[in-house]
């Protein structure tokens, strides 16, 4: 059933606007932080880059949970999609955290828990994204990414604390609890802004993905053949 | 139990025909000790200091050449097609290979170790904990390692596809295999190794057991 609805527009669209108010609030009318002056205003943005990236994988993993145990082609577009959107939210993150880094601690990465913890997501859902380019089968590609994600996500904890104990530097996460009240509105206005914007992207990506899907699904006369083998009397058919 | 002794026979007979290709990944993760030498240069103590972390990672390229080829065997004549018509569970052919998988890193890694002690002077008298770590970090590559390479067997461009799959999520495994190793090697005076052991443990437990769930779904057509 194809989708025409103007919802992931809206969604976008009204994402972007309060993507532009926060920015605006934090960028000219924020206070300037103590001790890291204005690169600090960095945060309305790569805070919520962070939290949405997360929320994108997490998302990406609930649809192949779902893909895996109930089936259904609308959860591998969803899948698709969210892996799509997390990793572009991821490498926003690792850039705008090197270029929050390099002023503040001198270098432009760092071997934090959660830093590396977001590389290594990247990489391990960047190579998914590869994996489902080079399988041709539509259900192979499903099953096999769903498969795939499952497993990197388990990962994700194991990789925070095995980083954890090996190494540490990272300042405590900002969130409106660890940050000045002064601080609070532009970071929420912006994080809401961010998770509107990506809904809208996946809403859209999904409907790709699913109109991408069908036309693979309504199989070209060759391929069609071998799937379903004619009946026997058939017209032209040989048993 | 008897379906999983009897794949695991298969696949130590298929290694054991085809022992030509294990030598011949030996002879490659040897090369690669031999060439991470030349990336630190002729200076004995930084060798040394580096050195579980130049064996391991000897041990994880190896890794994909092994599990790749684990399964290459099964495309041939459409061997796996068969496999799963034998009235077993597609279990018993995962953990048997994995099983397999396993024991062939492991006796790769044992096997390397003479040429790191050579290359590197970084020798440790603690031998049986070292071989304990090798057969936890080898089991860690392999359970992961060899459901990818069920996949990537049958996609294109496999060669890519299992190193770029199977690398960031074996770092956890990497890390405290290297952070073992190496406190073997240089002395352990706060007694770290159990922990990093620990870690090695638990990635081995959820992997072989989430693993062993989702290869029925990866071969199922």
């Amino acid at each position: 059933m194809r989708d025409y609805s103007t919802r992931p527009y809206a969604l976008g669209g009204l994402g972007i606007a309060l993507l532009l108010w926060g920015s605006t609030w934090g960028l000219l009318f924020a206070p300037r932080e103590a001790y890291m002056g204005d690169v600090q205003r960095i945060m309305y943005v790569h805070v919520p880059t962070a939290w949405n990236a997360m929320l994108a994988l997490t998302f990406a993993f609930a649809c192949a949970l779902f893909f895996l145990l109930r089936g259904g082609w609308e959860w591998d577009a969803r899948l698709e999609a969210a892996i799509e959107v997390g990793v572009v939210l991821s490498t926003l993150l690792c850039m705008q955290g090197a270029i929050w880094a390099k002023p503040t601690w001198g270098v432009w990465w760092d071997w934090d828990p959660r830093l590396t913890t977001m590389a290594v997501l990247l990489f391990a859902f960047g190579g998914i994204l590869a994996l489902r380019q080079f399988v041709d089968d539509p259900v192979k590609r499903a099953v096999w990414s769903a498969v795939a994600v499952v497993i990197a996500y388990v990962d994700v904890p194991i990789v925070y604390f095995s980083v954890k104990w090996w190494n540490s530097l990272h300042q405590m996460q900002s969130s409106p609890e660890t940050v000045s009240r002064a601080f609070h509105w532009p970071l929420r206005i912006n994080a809401f802004g961010v998770l509107l914007l990506v809904a809208g992207l996946i809403d859209l990506r999904t409907r790709l993905a699913a109109l991408r899907r069908e036309g693979e699904l309504a199989a070209p006369p060759v391929v069609a053949e071998r799937a379903t083998p004619a009946p026997i009397g058939a017209a032209g058919g040989t048993p | 139990m008897s379906a999983l002794a009897a794949a695991l026979r298969k696949d130590l007979l298929l290694q054991w025909r085809t022992r030509a290709q294990v030598v011949a990944i030996f002879v490659f993760g040897a090369s690669a000790l031999l060439l991470f030498s030349f990336a630190i240069g002729p200076h004995a103590a930084a060798l040394r200091q580096h050195a579980a972390g130049f064996l391991w990672l000897a041990l994880l390229l190896s890794s994909t050449l092994a599990l790749a080829e684990s399964f290459q065997s099964e495309m041939e004549h459409r061997a796996l097609e068969g496999l799963l018509l034998l009235p077993a569970d597609a279990r018993a052919l995962y953990y048997g290979k994995a099983i397999a998988n396993a024991l062939q890193l492991t006796l790769l890694g044992v096997a390397l170790v003479p040429v790191m002690v050579v290359l590197y002077d970084a020798g440790t008298a603690r031998l049986p904990a070292l071989l304990g770590i090798i057969v936890l970090g080898s089991a860690g590559l392999s359970a992961p390692g060899t459901l990818y390479a069920a996949m990537t067997a049958q996609a294109r461009a496999r060669q890519t596809l299992l190193p770029l799959l199977l690398f960031p999520l074996v770092v956890p495994v990497l890390l405290a295999a290297v952070k073992a190793t190496s406190l073997l090697i240089l002395g352990d005076p706060m007694g770290q190794i159990r922990s990093w052991a620990v870690l090695l443990v638990s990635f081995n437990a959820i992997y072989w057991s989430l693993c062993g769930l989702l290869f029925e779904r990866v071969v199922e057509d």
